[in-house]
């Protein structure tokens, strides 16, 4: 970075100081990424398994209760589409209508990204950052992790908690938190959701399906 | 110039401008810098994508310095 002129050392730890506030939370790390969606594959089976055997073993058992099976096996296919909602949610636009400081904000964060960034925030709202972990997509109060080769996402409800400011504030303050200490940043959020990113395409609006696709590409490259 | 902005409900608001040839304004903007500090912001400076640095001082010869909030899970 630009060399201080008068004193001015940075911090030196490089991490976000807001790591003092989750010290108990193990340090998000390529490989813990790997181990939490797994671990996520492994609770979504078991929520789902029992039912998926249960419908099997019913309608076996006695044909005539096919209809029980079949609710058994929506049980199991709704588990992991509910997840997968929550994880759509963390990039939900949180509020309607104009905030009235957006344009001043906008312009603000149209400086902090590339063309090719501000375009597709222009259409979707939401920043694409590339990163050691993956590609991000920041949202005004949650973040998109796809990872390298783009099959797997990790969501992240995290925010700024000031109500007061435009949104474009909002996806500032995440991106240059994101930016000063990535592997700091997903271990401040709270993970909502870890899993096939086909799963949480299907519940995003058409314009967000668009920038986890840019996004996936993006990881696949990476 | 360099700028020392902050991130509010008005969309960002310029704390202090200075060049560090101009004594008298880096004096005004160190002083803006370290209250905004005590108020609970964090400084960073953006070095393009992927790269930001926090810094505890400020940075003259960086174009523009922004303050932001502490962000936290959601």
């Amino acid at each position: 970075m630009s060399s201080p002129a008068a004193a001015a050392p940075a911090d030196a730890s490089g991490t976000l100081p807001e790591l003092a506030g989750v010290y108990w939370r193990r340090p998000v790390t390529d490989r813990a990424l790997r181990q939490t969606g797994r671990r996520w594959t492994l609770s979504t089976v078991a929520h789902t398994a029992p039912f998926v055997v249960a419908a099997g073993v019913l309608a076996w058992l006695r044909p005539v209760l096919a209809p029980v099976s079949i609710i058994l096996l929506v049980h199991a296919w709704v588990i992991p589409e509910l997840y997968a909602a929550r994880g759509a949610n963390v990039v939900r636009r949180r509020r309607r209508g104009d905030h009235p400081a957006e344009p001043v904000a906008l312009g603000l964060l149209g400086d902090l990204v590339d063309h090719r960034a501000r375009d597709l925030h222009a259409g979707t709202r939401l920043v694409l950052e590339r990163g050691r972990l993956g590609t991000w997509l920041i949202a005004e109060a949650g973040a998109v992790l796809v990872r390298p080769g783009g099959r797997r996402v990790h969501c992240y409800c995290v925010r700024v908690p000031d109500p007061d400011l435009p949104p474009s504030d909002r996806t500032a303050h995440l991106l240059l938190a994101l930016r000063t200490d990535e592997a700091g940043f997903a271990t401040v959020a709270n993970l909502a959701f870890s899993g096939a990113r086909w799963r949480l395409r299907r519940r995003l609006a058409k314009d967000v399906r668009e920038a986890l696709d840019a996004a996936a590409l993006e990881a696949r490259a990476s | 110039m360099s700028r020392l902005v902050r991130m509010d409900q008005t969309g960002h608001t310029t704390v202090a401008e200075w060049t560090a040839e101009d004594p008298a304004a880096v004096a005004t903007a160190v002083a803006a810098f370290r209250a905004e500090l005590d108020q609970g912001y964090f400084a960073v400076v953006s070095e393009g994508e992927g790269r930001a640095e926090q810094v505890r001082e400020l940075p003259l010869d960086a174009p523009l310095v922004i303050l932001r909030r502490p962000i936290a899970g959601g």
